[in-house]
């Protein structure tokens, strides 16, 4: 099974992150960037599927050049090669010119099978994936915690809040997978070294034949009008149990109109 | 006035009649909706659920009810959904598009982006006359003020973000709407659909009050203690990340980055450390209390008043003084 998993480089969720005051995108010069985490779960189900199936594991990134030290990252968690959609003219492109230019990468790689995280700790916007399947005309099972593939279908199993549900589609589709779904592996050192010498193809949005003007911060379908920090909290009262602390606790929400 | 679209958000069992209720976020947005326009609603379902559903959206304003209903609708993923909007906002020519910000409805809206070349702006929190949302983005550390430059406002509204206020409009007229699908509009099947035990509790990111724990209740056993003081505040469970990675507690209730964000009246953090990870999805919430043994927990940063303390002795005396209360 020819597998593509969808990798994207995000500021570290745990540091501080900001939007630029220049043109209000994800400010990713001065934030420690990383592999999105969930994308891990999503290249670890691949390779699972790779060792039972078969067939070639790729990651496809969109991003700045220096997404491609979060590419190689992945690639030592053992895929088989990387292309890297990279083009100044991306820069501030919105969900709709991204999925637009991943959509037409996709076309190029001709996968049976589409993994990625459910959604990116920078943008949490979680659709992508549906953006994908409406452009390839393929489906979209999202959120899956268990995935089994039987030839050339897919079953996923899905958290809903009543329950969860069993849904299943031909490939080849669009699957996206939550932290709940496997373990990742760590990269060994030996997949660390291999994964320098792994294909890293680039391409530009000229060899995608998209126009420059259809995505970045010239095509986007939307626009930031102003951003602000959120005042930070401001901690209230701090007591230490002295033997009546839950009475004291039940007093202040009380005093809130909870109780 | 023209329309405004407003996609309903149900509670109850998907694909039979009957039992269907309204979630508080379509509420919300038949609120938000009154200061654009027109309020449409638009239900999917199985038939009859548009009908069972009118007199409570008729409560809050909704001039007419799009009825797609059938099992094309209910068998299978988003997609078909999403096609019928399509269809429906090409033909009303809508002021703006509501959706709840629920992981269907930002596939929905996903979707319809892409058929209809339209942008969105999803997790909004408020939203102006002149079509200008606000969102919350990075943990909530950052406010974002945005606007749909191509196309219509196609908004996905976040739970808890107004309150709901009732504007009864004369019981609104019911209308069929052909669902014409495309053959790529029935790839996902639902094959299977397992309901779990839900109890009474309300659904997390819609409660006025939401009761966590974390990696200090120690095990699945003392969530007791959790569950209790939820029930006594008539609120919902949540979990911290490292309480579901330890199997505390299911997944589906874990807030924070990797899981629900939640914005209630009301947040009590029961042996809860903190972390940047929990913080990103509770950290919108009104009023944060906390308990935690650790006088450095960044929790404390946070809460309006937080107890240094054991929460087994802390907790369970809470739990008596409010049944003393009430």
């Amino acid at each position: 099974m020819n597998i593509v998993v969808l990798v994207k480089q995000v500021p570290d969720s745990g540091a501080e992150r900001n939007l630029r005051s220049d043109d209000s995108t994800v400010d990713r010069g001065s934030a420690s960037n990383v592999i999105n985490e969930m994308d891990e779960y999503a290249i670890e189900e691949a390779l699972r599927i790779r060792e039972a199936h078969g067939g070639e594991v790729t990651v496809l990134s969109m991003g700045p050049a220096g997404a491609a030290e979060s590419i190689r990252k992945a690639l030592s968690m053992g895929p088989d090669g990387a292309v890297h959609v990279v083009d100044d003219a991306l820069h501030g492109s919105c969900a709709v010119a991204t999925s637009k230019v991943l959509a037409a990468a996709l076309r190029t790689l001709s996968p049976d099978l589409v993994l990625c995280g459910a959604e990116s700790t920078d943008g949490r916007v979680q659709v992508v994936p549906h953006m994908l399947a409406e452009r390839l005309g393929v489906a979209a099972l999202t959120g899956a915690r268990k995935l089994t593939v039987d030839g050339g279908t897919l079953t996923v199993e899905r958290q809903t809040e009543e329950g969860y549900e069993v849904v299943t589609a031909p490939a080849p589709a669009v699957v996206s997978v939550w932290d709940t779904i496997n373990e990742p592996r760590y990269p060994s050192f030996k997949g660390i070294m291999a994964a320098k010498k792994k294909p890293l193809r680039t391409l530009a949005l000229a060899d995608l034949g998209i126009p420059a003007d259809e995505v970045g911060l010239a095509g986007a379908t939307s626009a930031v009008v102003e951003h602000s920090q959120r005042p930070p909290r401001s901690g209230g009262q701090k007591i230490t149990d002295g033997g009546d602390g839950g009475v004291r606790l039940v007093e202040f929400l009380a005093a809130e109109k909870f109780v | 006035m023209a329309e405004v679209l407003v996609v309903v958000e149900t509670t109850g069992a998907v694909g039979a009649a009957g039992g269907y209720g309204v979630k508080k976020v379509t509420l919300e947005m038949l609120t938000l909706a009154r200061e654009l326009g027109e309020p449409a609603a638009v239900v999917f379902g199985a038939p009859g659920g548009a009908q069972e559903l009118g007199a409570k959206l008729g409560e809050y304003g909704a001039v007419k009810v799009y009825a797609a209903e059938g099992e094309q609708i209910t068998a299978h993923l988003v997609a078909p959904k999403a096609t019928v909007l399509a269809e429906l906002i090409r033909r009303v020519q809508p002021a703006a598009v509501l959706i709840g910000s629920t992981q269907e409805g930002k596939e929905i809206a996903g979707r319809v982006a892409v058929k209809l070349d339209n942008g969105l702006l999803t997790d909004v929190v408020a939203l102006a006359a002149d079509g200008t949302a606000t969102q919350v983005a990075f943990a909530g550390s950052t406010i974002v003020k945005s606007r749909v430059t191509r196309g219509l406002p196609l908004v996905t509204v976040r739970p808890n973000s107004v309150t709901p206020t009732p504007a009864p409009a004369a019981a609104p007229a019911v209308e069929a709407v052909a669902v014409a699908l495309g053959e790529n509009d029935t790839l996902a099947r639902v094959v299977e659909r397992v309901a779990e035990q839900k109890g009474t509790r309300p659904e997390l990111t819609e409660a006025n009050v939401v009761v966590s724990g974390g990696r200090g209740v120690g095990s699945a056993d003392n969530f007791k203690l959790v569950e209790e003081i939820a029930d006594l505040l008539g609120g919902a469970v949540g979990a911290s990340r490292a309480a579901t990675d330890s199997g505390f507690y299911p997944h589906q209730f874990q807030v924070g980055q990797t899981g629900k964000t939640v914005s209630p009246q009301l947040y009590v953090a029961l042996g809860i450390s903190g972390a940047i990870q929990h913080r990103a999805g509770m950290q919108t919430s009104k009023t944060i209390v906390a308990v935690n043994k650790d006088p450095e927990a960044p929790i404390f940063e946070l809460a309006d008043f937080g107890v240094v303390g054991d929460l087994f002795k802390v907790v369970p005396q809470a739990a008596e003084e409010i049944r003393k209360r009430t």
